[in-house]
């Protein structure tokens, strides 16, 4: 049956008015057949491999836009956890050269963002991991388009308050080394890190992974946002029904762009992402869903259970249309790149707290969030520790990406410009939890983590 | 066989047809349905189109369909066939 004039005016205002793109296609790359004790060596190997699969990359990116006219955002490529990549670096400075020829490599081909400097360190840490994390604050204040992670826990090994401790006290040391701790905004502290996310700053090539596969991220919240918009009255089953059948469609586009793409490139094709991703775009905003959906305001009573609606009926609608749904696949609500949970901070709707609750029901955690530059390490690691608790004890993936505004208040705000976005400062709580924090230790898995 | 989909949308008015049709003709591509409707107000037309016997790229006529739609007033998007397929149809 052919197309009929409806469903292509459909597809063509999602384009059009409502800001439907993938948002990003991302070529994991394994990079360990690299390895190798001269930090030199196996950097210029690594430069070499990056710059010339994301020139490819992008050059087949823009021919498969081109070819089905669905416009496609970021470019970009996830590696292997570079911590891996300098284990037999005597080298001091070998993290160092490893971040800027991953750079070099980005800016020759012009792939948006390089993830996948950081390690996985949610047990335990190795030298190599604790020396990688340590050169955080340079690697990512002398780079442009790196982008660092941490795992720090997982539901089957616990967490690894240690680790915990490093990444707060250098998330200090990561603001003082970049204006605007613009530095903060490139690394994401996980629990439970897919080890296929498409997504920055938190994207790697994990181990079982293959030499190359492509990965998609779509984003539709301005898509969703209208389709809800369309329906103020229906009830609530009737409101997943509709996002689910919105959601089917742009994944199914996603699908279509990934398995193109990666036929193109000739690698396998791996997951679509079917994470709602924000922008600072009007209109292609979640916390605009949840308004349409009957809030005021994000962080109103209910503001979590629309939210569990909302990204249950996301599911619904991916799985469907994939059978390659994988990734983060949850709902993005960072706050400085969505317009409404910028306004929901300002005027007082919507707290760290809040927030937190919320994640506990979309996947990917406290994101893109500002706290006074004078908040204390031992209190940023106890922000990390309750998120990643979260994900830890819930058997999903949970992050943190703070950014510690030196010299700003409650009231004041960040403003990074671009995709980034504007972070207006949240209150954080004035009482202390550093003797537990303080504690160290692994904390051990949940109980529920025994299922053999 | 390659089919495109190109969908028009603005304000109606003379020589909508023979605009687009005119340059797929001269990039040897085949019209096999046109339709046009007007939904919420707005005029919406959609031509589809077989571009399989025609030396063009798809992308080389979207951007001289899309800079047609400037000179008159319109957005254009061209949609390969099989994207909107996948999305409408399970």
């Amino acid at each position: 049956m052919s197309i009929g004039v409806e469903e292509a005016y459909e597809t063509a205002g999602m384009i059009l008015f409502h800001n439907f793109d993938i948002r990003a296609v991302t070529l994991g790359v394994n990079l360990k057949d690299l390895i190798h004790p001269e930090a030199e060596k196996m950097c210029a190997a690594v430069e070499e491999r990056l710059t010339r699969l994301g020139t490819r990359l992008v050059r087949q990116a823009q021919a498969v836009s081109g070819e089905l006219g669905v416009p496609i955002i970021n470019k970009r490529i996830s590696i292997t956890p570079a911590a891996w990549l300098i284990e037999p670096c005597p080298s001091p400075q070998a993290p160092l050269l490893l971040a800027q020829a991953i750079n070099r490599a980005a800016l020759a081909a012009d792939v948006d963002f390089v993830g996948g400097f950081g390690a996985l360190m949610h047990k335990a840490s190795t030298q190599a991991d604790r020396r990688l994390l340590e050169s955080l604050p340079e690697a990512l204040s002398r780079t442009q388009r790196l982008c660092a992670f941490a795992n720090l826990a997982s539901t089957s090994a616990g967490m690894n308050m240690d680790a915990v401790n490093q990444v707060a006290r250098l998330l200090k040391e990561m603001a003082a080394a970049s204006p605007d701790a613009l530095a903060c905004a490139k690394f994401v502290a996980f629990a439970n890190a897919p080890e296929d996310n498409p997504f920055m700053a938190g994207a790697f090539h994990g181990p079982g992974e293959a030499d190359a596969c492509l990965n998609v991220g779509i984003s539709g919240p301005g898509v969703v946002r209208a389709v809800v918009d369309k329906y103020p009255d229906c009830d609530l089953t009737m409101l997943s029904e509709i996002i689910r059948r919105t959601v089917f469609k742009i994944t199914r586009a996603g699908e279509m762009v990934g398995r193109k793409l990666a036929s193109l490139l000739g690698v396998s094709f791996g997951v679509v992402d079917i994470s709602l991703a924000p922008t600072t775009a009007i209109g292609d905003s979640v916390g605009m869903i949840l308004h349409g959906m009957g809030l005021e305001r994000p962080g109103a009573p209910g503001t979590t259970a629309a939210l569990a609606l909302l990204i249950d009926a996301v599911k619904r609608g991916g799985a469907f249309a994939s059978g390659n749904v994988g990734g983060l696949s949850g709902t993005f609500i960072p706050v400085s790149e969505d317009t409404a949970m910028i306004e929901a901070v300002e005027c007082g709707a919507l707290s760290l707290e809040k927030l937190e609750a919320m994640t506990a029901v979309c996947s990917v955690g406290l994101d893109m969030f500002a706290v006074p530059g004078d908040t204390p390490a031992h209190a940023l690691a106890g922000i990390i520790a309750d998120e990643l608790a979260i994900g830890m004890v819930n058997n999903k993936t949970t992050g943190v990406r703070v950014i510690p505004a030196p010299g700003r208040q409650p009231g004041d705000c960040v403003d990074f410009g671009g995709l980034l976005g504007k972070a207006p400062v949240m209150r954080v709580s004035r009482f202390s939890g550093s003797n537990f924090v303080g504690r160290g230790g692994r904390m051990p898995a949940p109980i529920g983590a025994l299922r053999n | 066989m390659e089919k495109i989909v190109v969908v028009v949308v603005g304000t109606d008015r003379v020589g909508i047809i023979a605009r687009f049709s005119g340059h797929l003709f001269a990039h040897n591509i085949n019209i096999e349905d046109v339709q046009q409707k007007v939904m919420d107000g707005i005029f919406v037309m959609t031509l589809l189109a077989d571009i399989s016997q025609s030396s063009s790229s798809p992308a080389l006529v979207r951007r001289e369909l899309e800079e047609l739609g400037r000179e008159m007033g319109l957005k254009v998007m061209v949609h390969s066939e099989a994207v909107l397929k996948a999305m409408h149809r399970v």
